[in-house]
């Protein structure tokens, strides 16, 4: 069995790409290597001129470390930190970070950052994720069904912190989600079925992720 | 097999490590108590059999000079079985290449074969041939000493004559199973050994033919012992007899029940505790290990499976760990019991040994872990089961932190992130934290108290051997010498300093209490073998009247300072006087009373005299000394401080610590254990938030930190807490270990809570290093996907 075959796929700086797949479909599968979470078992990955299918756990470690941040469809957020420190978390052992309290404000949390997740509500807690992850002005920011756990205007609220990120900072953005409706806000759509690329379009104007409705 | 039962199967495999880590918890508690019960039992059993084989009497008395007539009159007794005579002397011996003087017991038996009572056991060699009077059987323990073999020969001063036999046999008795020299305190096989001779050569050599000086009975079943006593001493009195006793006073018998005694006040308090400190851990591991398959539990109410089903599932998979401990307890606690016994049996020279564990012990053990871990776990089953499905199914909320002391005080402002975590960890569930670092306290309470045994010992052995005792010989009088004659033992060669000291075996009573003991009377000024406070540490003046008494004889006897005690003399005129206690002291070893010399003698109506003499001798001039004590009739023995030190070393010291180290091994055990589940269950409880950590970029490393670091902090809270818990167990441990035969004083170096310390650091490290193997392995994206 294989999750994904004869993928053929490039992200380009500063592009927003939604990927669409129904569950199974091997999207999941192609964020992961995207990401440096998981390996190829045959063919190559990739970052610039590095060669992530070869790299060792250890250059995975610091490829992850240095150049990406990943937003969790369940948030993952550490229970015993508060926002602030989540987001410290990252900006610790990230090269160029950007202060955790100024990452907070972009995801508009900056008065809520002395919270604990348990004190913070489910789009709240997600927008701490995306603070973290953008915290080390990553090269690449991974998001993985951000809105998979949310309600329609929460979730809303978080893809618009996701745009933001990418107007703003001109992060390079992957989003994956099985909702077309997501499509609409990216540059690139690329959908994926059964482990293969089944189509791309080119939205020549992308729209506001508040105008997004489903 | 059904699905539950198939999950079960795959449960257990999968929790592979922390069910043996469960399971030896629990086994090292039932294997101390396997053990200990064990070899209370085999001791108990072999020394009965052996008592019973070779017809060990249950009625001793001896006489000066009894004639052979008075066995009608004795076996005529009511209660009286069988009556065997015997004569019995001690002579000094001379054995060739050995300098230092040593002493021989001889006992008579019958020209043909066995006697009807404490019959021998042959090792070597044959029976005495009738009519011969130069052939002897000597005890194994004694030859073996030696070197003496068959056909060897041994020089015997009887009645100052030197005479000369050979050695025909080889034998053991269940009269000497420890055979004690006049006077000395521990065995000493070189300087003192049981030999047996057809009683025609000793009667001879002794002047009394047609005469008994020993006699030893059996009463028939059920017959009581105190009116047969009674009656004997009557007999006996004209004779010189010297008040009968029972088996339970039999010297060598006493030692014996007093080592089983002792063993089984060990066989009580050491597995107490274990089992108590295992029950406790393995309750604390398998709360928690329930506690993360809450969401599991959640599936199977959804399922439809009522709350006792799955009460019944995860009991059985409790009963399932707990057998497997109670089997490795048991199989390693057997094993230690075997090799435990037969330890004994070789230092008793049993021949004969008898293991055979009965299912008693194995089953109070299993029983005991069993219902413990059972109730234990069902705690935490019972709260899973009580949440509602869908609660129990959805991943748990983040876990409440608020801002605490440990949040909000300056030192944390220092804290990287990763010590955060750790930290607030441990402030958010402060109780379970407590119970963790308990947990491995408890056990580093238990290592500390199996280790200062050894701290113990030698503090006992400094205080009674040197501080108590500055003499380096004791020479025991063959009877009464009048005070001049320490000048004459003065003048022997290397002789720095002497001391008399009369012994006298007394009957203590006050009321229906009763002990059977000894007197030591000393002059004022004694330094030698002074009134010595083992635990003041310094030498009390002895009194003019009254008697100076150890406390522990206070204990028994119920008295304190100022009440009288009723005092039977059992020598000389065999007087019985009340005298008032004057003062109690503390002792480690044995029950001793102090008086007055002068007192004493005053009492016995003698002029000055004593028995034992204490001797401060140059080391150079020993051999010259023994040399000169050879040829000195009125010494009976010898004794070597340096001997009996060795012996003691031997006999009690090296022999507990076997024990102690068996323990130790499952202390050690325990505490591995316990450091490996909290850490496992630790990285379960978290598996998540750590693959978060690495896919955030952190390093394998750097998660371990997070995870071990609480472990660590743990440990690090939990060490001087089991310094304190080992300290409390030693405490309780020497308040129970209280035999007549020793106490056990409350002494922990340092260096034994160092070791302890190091011990849990090695356990902590070694379970760190197999979890950092799990941390290395961490799926990173399976853990991402579900939620646990």
């Amino acid at each position: 069995m294989k999750a994904l075959a004869g993928v053929n796929f490039e992200l380009y700086p500063k592009e927003m790409v939604v990927l669409l797949g129904a569950s199974g479909s091997g999207k999941s599968t192609l964020l992961n290597i995207l990401g440096g979470l998981d390996l190829p078992t045959s063919g190559h990955v990739y970052y610039g001129s590095q060669d992530l299918s070869m790299a060792n756990d250890h250059e995975l470690t610091l490829f992850r470390r240095d150049h990406v941040g990943f937003v969790f469809q369940f948030y993952n957020l550490i229970p015993s930190l508060t926002a602030y420190e989540n987001v410290a978390l990252v900006t610790e052992i990230a090269p160029h970070p950007i202060s955790p309290a100024k990452a907070l404000e972009l995801v508009k949390l900056g008065d809520r950052m002395h919270h604990f997740p348990a004190q913070l509500s489910g789009g709240e807690q997600q927008r701490v994720a995306i603070a973290r992850a953008i915290a080390k002005q990553p090269d690449i920011l991974l998001c993985d069904e951000p809105t998979g756990a949310l309600d329609k205007q929460t979730g809303i609220l978080v893809l618009e912190a996701i745009e933001n990120i990418n107007r703003e900072l001109g992060t390079t953005t992957a989003v994956i989600t099985h909702n077309t409706v997501v499509g609409g806000m990216a540059d690139r759509v690329v959908t994926i079925s059964d482990g293969l690329i089944s189509g791309v379009s080119h939205n020549s104007h992308r729209q506001p992720a508040s105008e997004l409705v489903w | 097999m059904s699905a539950l039962n198939q999950k079960l199967k795959r449960d257990l495999w999968k929790l592979r490590g922390q069910v043996l880590a469960v399971a030896l918890v629990i086994g090292s508690g039932v294997a101390t108590l396997v053990m200990s019960l064990s070899t209370v039992e085999a001791l108990q059993d072999t020394t009965d059999a052996y008592y019973q084989r070779y017809r060990f009497g249950e009625v001793f008395a001896f006489a000066t000079r009894a004639p052979l007539r008075l066995v009608n009159q004795i076996a005529d007794i009511p209660g009286v079985q069988t009556v065997q005579t015997r004569i019995s002397r001690y002579a000094t011996l001379d054995i060739e290449g050995f300098a230092e003087p040593a002493i021989g017991q001889i006992m008579s038996i019958p020209d043909y074969g066995q006697p009807q009572l404490n019959q021998l056991v042959i090792r070597k060699g044959s029976w005495i041939s009738p009519g011969r009077d130069d052939q002897v059987i000597l005890s194994e323990p004694f030859a073996e000493a030696h070197g003496l073999t068959l056909g060897d020969q041994i020089s015997i001063i009887m009645n100052d004559n030197k005479r000369r036999f050979y050695i025909v046999g080889i034998a053991l008795s269940p009269e000497f199973i420890y055979s004690i020299g006049p006077g000395a305190l521990m065995p000493d096989d070189k300087r003192f050994g049981i030999m047996w001779m057809g009683r025609d050569v000793l009667a001879a050599a002794y002047d009394l033919k047609g005469s008994f000086n020993n006699i030893t009975l059996t009463l028939s079943h059920n017959a009581a012992s105190a009116p047969v006593l009674n009656r004997l001493d009557v007999i006996l009195e004209q004779y010189g007899g010297v008040s009968a006793i029972t088996r339970k006073d039999q010297i060598s018998n006493w030692f014996v029940m007093n080592e089983i005694a002792q063993q089984k006040t060990m066989a009580t308090i050491l597995p107490t505790i274990f089992i108590a400190v295992a029950i406790f851990l393995t309750n604390m591991v398998l709360a928690r290990l329930i506690a993360t398959e809450r969401t599991e539990i959640g599936l199977l109410k959804a399922f439809g499976y009522s709350r006792f089903e799955i009460a019944w599932h995860y009991s059985k998979m409790m009963m399932v760990i707990c057998l497997i401990g109670v089997l490795v307890g048991s199989l390693l606690g057997a094993y230690f019991g075997r090799l435990n016994t037969e330890l004994y049996a070789e230092l008793y020279r049993f021949p004969l040994l008898i293991y055979r564990p009965s299912p008693y012990s194995f089953a109070i053990a299993a029983g005991i872990s069993l219902v413990a871990s059972l109730l234990g776990a069902l705690g935490a089953v019972n709260k899973a089961v009580k949440l509602p499905p869908a609660e129990a199914m959805i991943p748990p909320s983040p876990n409440i932190y608020r801002h605490t002391f440990l949040t909000t005080s300056v030192f944390t402002r220092w804290l990287d992130q990763p010590s955060r975590i750790a930290i607030r960890q441990l402030g958010r569930w402060p109780i379970r934290s407590f119970l963790t670092s308990s947990g491995i306290a408890m056990a580093a309470g238990l290592i500390i108290m199996t280790l200062q045994w050894d701290d113990s010992l030698g503090h006992l052995k400094r205080v009674y051997f040197f501080e108590a005792q500055r003499q380096n010989i004791m020479l025991s009088m063959v009877e009464p010498q009048a005070n001049r004659a320490v000048h004459d033992i003065a003048n022997l060669p290397g002789v720095m300093k002497v001391e008399p000291m009369r012994f006298v075996s007394a009957d203590f009573n006050v009321g229906p209490l009763t002990h059977r003991g000894s007197i030591s009377a000393i002059l004022p000024g004694s330094i030698l073998q002074p009134i010595y406070d083992d635990a003041q540490r310094h030498s009390l003046s002895v009194p003019q009247d009254g008697l100076m008494i150890a406390s522990r004889l206070a204990k028994k006897l119920k008295v304190k300072v100022g009440d009288i005690i009723w005092v039977d003399i059992l020598e000389g005129r065999r007087p019985t006087v009340s005298i008032p206690v004057v003062g109690i002291f503390e002792t480690y070893i044995g029950l001793p009373v102090f008086m007055h010399l002068s007192a004493l003698n005053r009492l016995l109506k003698e002029r000055p005299s004593f028995t034992v003499a204490n001797l401060l001798v140059d080391p150079n001039h020993q051999n010259e000394l023994y040399q000169a004590l050879k040829d000195t009739p009125k010494v009976g023995a010898v004794m070597l401080k340096q001997s009996a030190l060795d012996s003691f070393n031997k006999q009690v010291i090296e022999h507990l610590m076997v024990f102690i180290s068996m323990f130790t091994v499952l202390a050690v055990v325990l505490v591995f254990g316990v450091t490996y589940n909290s850490t496992r269950i630790a990285l379960s409880e978290r598996g998540r938030e750590l693959a978060t950590l690495r896919v955030l970029g952190f390093s394998k490393g750097e998660i371990s930190y997070v995870l071990l670091g609480e472990v660590m902090f743990l440990v690090l809270f939990g060490l001087p807490l089991g310094c304190l818990f080992g300290w409390l167990l030693v405490w309780s441990m020497a308040q129970s270990f209280d035999t007549e035969m020793f106490r056990i004083p409350l002494v922990i170096e340092a260096s034994t809570y160092a070791s302890a310390i190091v011990w849990v650091l090695l356990a902590a490290a070694a379970s760190a290093a197999l979890v950092r193997r799990r941390v290395d392995k961490l799926d990173l994206i399976r853990v991402l996907k579900t939620r646990e």
